[in-house]
């Protein structure tokens, strides 16, 4: 289980869930590692924020890891974590290693676009 | 803009921000800590610790919870993840800008912001992190079963890594631009009788070249100048560390290696400005260093802030 303040995915029943019920979902998938950690506080900051995203983490090493693992568009990764944003269940961005604020918001504010109330 | 009142603010959340953080709340200053990424720094990119005293085995994460933990249970207030916008260190109030729409006051800021991984700053390497390019061998090692890759640097990490990476690759190549290394003797050892590893010394990476992910290498043999190609699966650029202070720059006094020129109790040349941690002027950084930077810079901001109160009283 990773250590984090995020909701994990540990099934592929909860990801396949998720990816239903939630229109933009944002997954990172890694191991706690230094190049990982950094990213699951970005995302447990933006979490109070990004009310229209789901923020999920996923072990990259654990049973279910391959749902990231082999998704095409992570085929030529070769760097944790692997991060892919989901909009209405296909993949909309993914990215490889390790990101900042400003890199997660720049996707975030481009693909998954906040509806005015 | 929202403007909130501070004893003390530190920028940077590394062991010598959390230090400063613990020791100024539990005197009762109200401190907040502001960081541009997660409360750890550096240390977090550890994976074991085994000497600091008295925490006989941890990782840099939880070692940097312990801390960060520590200093909100004395009331530090700590913002990570933040972006600094504005500073003004000059006069009795100083204020820091965050995200372009909070400001913050303090009589005193500690300046810790550590250091960050070098960059060889070439062609290609932004595109490659990730897809190829690491800096984090035990973070991506395992993605190079059976590959080729090359390590480049030529200090301790570099030849540690590259001797560790032949667990994974079948050929380890260091690339580096002197013709020595400037690790320690039994880390060159190691790495010159692994039959898996080999050397280009003399030579730099001028580019990364790819399609989807990185494929080949254009290497200088600095000597000559010849320029040639290389194919590769993976680098790991392991060239050290650099102070993260372009943003003090032109604020407090730094030296030709851009790291922050201090007094004995760590204030800087503008009153009321410590600074601590890996960005000061030092020889030696270590998580204990940075603790101790962090504990004087406190102690140093506490007494500015004592003996200013009593100036204006008297």
């Amino acid at each position: 289980m990773l250590k984090t303040d995020l909701k994990h995915i540990t099934t592929e029943e909860e990801f396949q869930n998720t990816l239903h019920q939630n229109e933009n979902v944002m997954v990172c998938c890694g191991r706690m590692g230094p190049m990982c950690i950094p990213v699951y506080g970005v995302m447990e900051e933006l979490e109070a924020e990004y009310t229209h995203v789901a923020f999920r983490d996923m072990e990259f090493d654990g049973p279910i890891g391959h749902l990231i693992r082999n998704l095409p568009e992570c085929r030529s990764f070769a760097g944790l974590p692997f991060t892919v944003y989901f909009k209405n269940g296909k993949v909309a961005k993914a990215t490889s290693s390790i990101q900042n604020m400003e890199q997660v918001t720049t996707i975030l504010d481009k693909e998954f676009e906040k509806v005015p109330a | 803009m929202n403007t909130y009142d501070f004893d003390v603010i530190v920028l940077g959340g590394g062991p010598a921000g959390l230090t400063a953080g613990i020791y100024l709340s539990r005197a009762k200053m109200k401190t907040l800590i502001l960081t541009d990424g997660t409360p750890g720094g550096q240390m977090i990119l550890t994976h074991e610790i085994a000497n600091y005293p008295g925490v006989e085995s941890a990782s840099g994460y939880e070692l940097s919870n312990t801390m960060k933990s520590q200093a909100r249970k004395f009331g530090c207030a700590i913002k990570s993840n933040v972006r600094i916008t504005g500073m003004s260190l000059d006069g009795d109030i100083k204020s820091v800008e965050v995200n372009g729409k909070d400001l913050y006051t303090a009589s005193a800021v500690i300046l810790s912001p550590g250091g960050k991984s070098r960059s060889l700053n070439v062609p290609g390497e932004s595109k490659f992190k990730g897809r190829g390019i690491s800096y984090c061998a035990t973070c991506d090692g395992d993605f190079f079963q059976d590959k080729q890759i090359i390590v480049v640097g030529g200090g301790n990490s570099a030849l540690e890594e590259a001797v560790s990476l032949t667990k994974y690759a079948s050929r380890v190549t260091i690339v580096h631009q002197f013709d020595h290394f400037q690790g320690f003797q039994h880390a060159i050892e190691e790495a010159k009788k692994n039959p898996r590893i080999d050397f280009v010394m003399e030579s730099k990476i001028i580019a990364f070249v790819g399609d989807e992910s990185l494929e080949r290498v254009q290497i200088q043999h600095l000597a000559t100048n010849a320029i040639s190609e290389r194919e590769v699966d993976g680098v790991f650029i392991l060239i050290g560390y650099e102070p993260n202070t372009e943003s003090f720059n032109g604020v407090v006094d730094l030296n030709e290696w851009k790291e922050i020129i201090t007094k004995d109790n760590l204030e800087t040349n503008v009153p009321g400005v410590f600074a601590a941690g890996d960005a000061v002027r030092k020889r030696y950084r270590q998580i204990t260093t940075a603790v101790a930077d962090g504990t004087v810079a406190a102690l140093g901001a506490i007494d500015y802030i004592r003996t200013a109160k009593a100036v204006a009283v008297a």
